[in-house]
């Protein structure tokens, strides 16, 4: 099979008749096998970029390969790619078994064998049994597995997933996500996956590509998404960031050292590139940020604040932490103990000390 | 209303029919209900009854009969008119929905120069008043039926095709309306989704978008039909001397003096259009 | 597993014919354009255009001796028209035409509130119910409504068998007759689009208004109306634009008496044969059509929030 990428897309942009500009310069190759998801937020171009690699959209400018040749103006029933639409797309008027079958009856498959392929299919998503329901007999859930069936029957090459499970509700998304990846790995196809929601994407994903403005922001697995943004964009839409702005005064190996406002050094992560004095901003995560009473000063890297609001959310408790007067922090700490028993550790005006490990705070250039 | 329904589902029924009946101003707007469709029904009603009549003058209720039905089916003239009637409305529903489909697709589908200014002429045969196209059409005829004969020889005449051409001019526009309401809550991915599983555009018409817009143009072609079958204005004009259809049938017998052969006439072709009408829901309802 | 099988692009298989004459077509939109869109163009031009065109020229010929047309160009149809003979004509018309217009909307705007307040089980049968006399035979209905007013129709023999009345009234051929029957004919126009409107009307406001100290008459005047206006519009125009060219109803129930634009073009057409004059006649009409139908999108515009 080689090494080509399955899809690759070279310095697309899609520009609609009304100069908005959807997609800017994008350029992403997709393993074969992958499962790789454009996650961004609504607008951000992610769903006009599958759109093009479908052929439901033509590039205004750059090409875009499947399986190692050119698309051009290829339409969307040559491309050896299938969608599974974010509203379903179901035909109305078909059974189940009839919407499973039209991909093959199109391509003139013999009757007998459409029929086993049917069977198989609908077993795959475990709807056998269903088969002369027509689409509004079936429940969101049900409805999604048919139009994973009726694309997956054609043995694409890649499968395009258009916010799939957006319609459904939370405890069926999450048991959907489960099952997709679980399709995704017995079928072996490669999986082009958009969402806006970023637990999803970090869930299912071999790969993200995080979009914004038309534009790719960042490339990685879920690890480097979430450990190493690169860009405040990405660290701020996916999970939670604490952006801490200031000047950098030290730099010592792996450690950086940040002063916020001129009066709070922080340590951070070093990054190549950094000059003292640079303006930079620190992102660190609440989760990281470990909160003490303070009379266990020590001396690296520890931070001193007034907690000034304490909110409690079931599995962790939020601290609104001020460092400075124009700067405050999040601390999300797990709630380990019952804290009916234990009571407050920390209350509102208590003096706390931060601290995190230095790798996990991310500079981010100005 | 409704929040008494919510709350009490088992009385609600019951307490939201006597609040309706009891308050003086619904007994207003109730008994206007019950004359207005007094006043629809009413004249039509007793048409039907009094084809029944045994009598000549038809003042007093006499006696029942179907002599007037009797007479009407032996009557060569009506079986002739009914049987132009129908002629010309199956050609012209068929031509018409062709047609009034065709365009609507292409206005929901494409777009082309001087795309208002066509629509705009469209909606034209639906608000110009009928005399008016009644006229132009018998005027258009005559000129180009004389040009035809003084420079080609070739002799045309009022009848059957001119009443045929007529009727589809003004139904086509009824057709397209409906059948463009229909495009209008139309989902396109769908003809994306059978895109993107291999079907080619004529495919994807084949199997997505006709079934799809299928009810739209039944009830476009019912429209037609039921146009083509009443209308009596521009078939007067279009006629010539030749062709008769049921409407100018009676047309020629009312103004001739009432008869009770009308009355049972004018009965078949009431019930006629209100059976379609009543099918037309039927279908719709079933989809 | 069947699917997991990594299958390699499937070979195209080759196309027909007609595949292959309907991908030519594809590729080519202006083709596709133009066999979906000739037929209705080519209908409309040839048969509506086109006629409407030739008439507008005869509205500026003149007529022969023997009522044929000859083309001297000349103003004289539409300046004849001025003439108050004529003039009469046109102001009954529309004098008639807003009259049914007015009384449709009297009886059809309580008619269609009732509608969309009652329970929605009920609401498609009353529609289908005030739908089957607009789908039946306009001539037929015209003619019910000639049996019931006749001198020997069933309301004078009534009246005189309940002994109010000695001698028939004449109702037939008069003005009351026409607007009746054109009443009668296009009252479901005004029902249709009052309902619509009324429908989606929030009856929330109504609530609000009344809670803000609104009496149930200002409650209608400055909330409902207001809102409910673009279905009055509607169905007004919906009247009257038949209401002004009709031809079947004055011509049955004014029977002569009562002459609207309608019956002076069939006139100048059938009976006096001065087409030109008629030519002119059906283009003042069409031109009030026209204006009205313009007003209504005018202020349909101005409606739409």
């Amino acid at each position: 099979m080689g090494r080509t990428a399955d899809v690759e897309l070279r310095n697309v942009s899609k520009v609609f008749d009304n100069s908005v500009v959807a997609v800017d310069d994008v350029s992403l190759e997709i393993e074969p096998g992958e499962f790789f998801s454009l996650l961004g937020p609504s607008g951000c171009g992610k769903t006009t970029t599958l759109r093009m690699i479908a052929g439901f959209e033509m590039p205004t400018s750059g090409e875009i390969y499947i399986e190692g040749r050119p698309m051009g103006e290829t339409p969307p029933f040559r491309r050896n790619v299938n969608t599974v639409f974010q509203n379903y797309a179901l035909f109305p008027h078909m059974t189940v078994a009839e919407n499973v079958a039209f991909g093959l009856r199109m391509k003139r498959v013999p009757r007998d064998e459409i029929a086993r392929r049917v069977r198989e299919a609908l077993q795959l998503v475990r709807l056998a049994g269903f088969e002369d329901r027509y689409p509004r007999q079936l429940s969101g859930g049900q409805q999604q597995r048919v139009a994973l069936a009726r694309a997956l029957i054609n043995r694409p090459r890649v499968l395009l997933l258009d916010e799939p499970l957006g319609a459904l509700d939370l405890k069926l998304r999450k048991e959907m996500q489960l099952e997709l990846k679980h399709l995704q790995m017995t079928v072996g196809i490669t999986f082009i996956y958009v969402t806006h929601d970023q637990e999803e994407a970090l869930t299912m994903s071999d790969r993200i590509a995080v979009m914004n403005a038309g534009r790719v922001l960042q490339v990685g697995t879920p690890l480097e998404i979430y450990e190493r943004p690169s860009s405040r964009f990405v660290a701020d839409f996916i999970g939670e960031s604490n952006f801490l702005e200031g000047r950098v005064t030290g730099l010592n190996g792996q450690q950086v050292t940040v002063v916020i406002d001129d009066r709070v050094p922080v340590p951070a992560r070093a990054q190549d590139g950094l000059a003292v004095g640079e303006q930079v901003t620190v992102a660190i995560r609440p989760e990281k940020i470990r909160l003490r009473p303070p009379g266990m000063e020590r001396t690296d890297g520890c931070v001193r604040g007034r907690v000034e609001e304490v909110v409690y959310i079931g599995t962790d408790t939020y601290y609104l932490v001020r460092l400075t007067e124009r700067c405050t922090v999040r601390v999300r700490v797990q709630n380990s103990q019952n804290r009916l028993d234990s009571g407050e550790a920390v209350g509102e005006g208590a003096e706390v000390l931060l601290s995190w490990v230095p790798e996990t705070a991310m500079v981010l250039k100005a | 209303m409704s929040t008494t329904a919510t709350t009490a589902p088992q009385t609600a029924p019951l307490a939201t029919r006597r609040r309706w009946r009891l308050k003086p101003g619904w007994l207003v707007l109730n008994s206007n209900v019950l004359l207005t469709f007094l006043f629809l029904y009413a004249p039509i009603v007793i048409l039907v009854i009094f084809s029944f009549n045994a009598s000549r003058q038809q003042a007093v209720w006499v006696g029942f009969t179907i002599e007037w039905y009797e007479q009407m089916i032996r009557d060569e003239r009506v079986i002739a008119a009914a049987k132009n009637s129908l002629i010309i409305a199956l050609v012209s529903t068929a031509v018409s929905t062709v047609i009034g489909t065709l365009t609507a697709l292409a206005l929901d589908r494409f777009r082309f120069r001087a795309k208002t200014a066509f629509e705009g002429a469209m909606y034209l045969p639906i608000i110009v008043p009928e005399i008016v196209m009644a006229i132009s059409l018998l005027v258009f005829f005559n000129t180009s039926f004389n040009l035809l004969d003084r420079w080609l020889g070739l002799t045309l005449k009022f009848g059957l095709g001119t009443i045929t051409i007529a009727h589809i001019a003004f139904s086509f526009p009824f057709v397209a309306v409906v059948v463009r309401a229909r495009l209008a809550d139309f989902d396109r991915t769908l003809e994306q989704a059978a895109q993107d599983l291999g079907a080619n555009e004529w495919q994807t018409f084949r199997y997505v978008t006709l079934p799809l817009l299928m009810p739209g143009i039944l009830a476009g072609a019912l429209l037609a039909f039921t146009l083509s079958i009443d209308d009596f204005v521009i078939t007067f004009f279009n006629a010539g001397i030749g062709a008769t259809t049921l409407p100018l049938e009676i047309y020629g017998r009312i103004r001739r003096g009432i008869t009770p052969e009308v009355n049972a006439l004018s009965a078949v072709l009431l019930l006629a259009s209100i059976a379609l009408v009543l099918g037309s829901v039927l279908l719709q309802r079933r989809r | 597993m069947a699917l997991a099988e990594r299958v390699e692009t499937q070979p195209e298989r080759p196309a027909s014919l007609a595949a292959r004459v309907v991908d030519w077509i594809r590729r080519r939109s202006g083709v596709k354009l133009s066999l979906v869109l000739g037929p209705g163009a080519f209908w409309l031009v040839v048969f509506f255009l086109i006629p409407l065109g030739v008439v507008l020229a005869y509205s500026f010929a003149s007529r022969g001796a023997y009522g044929q047309v000859i083309w001297r160009l000349t103003l004289e149809n539409y300046t004849r028209f001025f003439d108050w003979l004529y003039i009469r004509v046109f102001l009954v018309s529309v004098w008639i035409a807003l009259l049914t217009t007015v009384i449709c909307l009297v009886i059809g705007y309580p008619f269609a509130f009732v509608m969309a307040r009652v329970p929605r089980r009920w609401r498609n049968a009353l529609l289908v119910l005030v739908m089957v006399p607009f789908w039946t035979n306009f001539l037929v209905r015209t003619y019910a409504i000639m049996l019931l007013l006749r001198n020997e129709g069933l309301i004078n023999s009534a009246l005189r068998w309940l002994g109010i009345i000695e001698q028939p009234v004449t109702m037939l051929f008069t003005t009351f007759a026409v607007v009746l029957g054109l009443v009668y004919g296009y009252l479901p126009f005004m029902i249709l689009p009052l309902y619509a409107s009324i429908e989606k009307f929030d009856f929330t406001l109504v609530e609000a208004a009344q809670d803000l100290g609104a009496n149930t008459w200002q409650v209608f005047t400055r909330v409902m109306l207001p809102l409910t206006m673009p279905g009055v519009v509607a169905g007004s125009i919906l009247v009257f634009i038949p209401s002004v060219g009709a031809f079947v109803t004055p011509d049955l129930l004014g029977g002569g008496k009562v002459v609207m634009i309608g019956n002076l073009i069939q006139q100048q057409f059938l009976t006096v044969r001065h087409w030109p004059f008629g030519s002119a006649v059906s283009f003042v009409l069409m031109a009030v059509v026209l204006i009205s139908t313009m007003a209504y999108f005018r202020v349909g515009g101005e409606r739409r929030v």
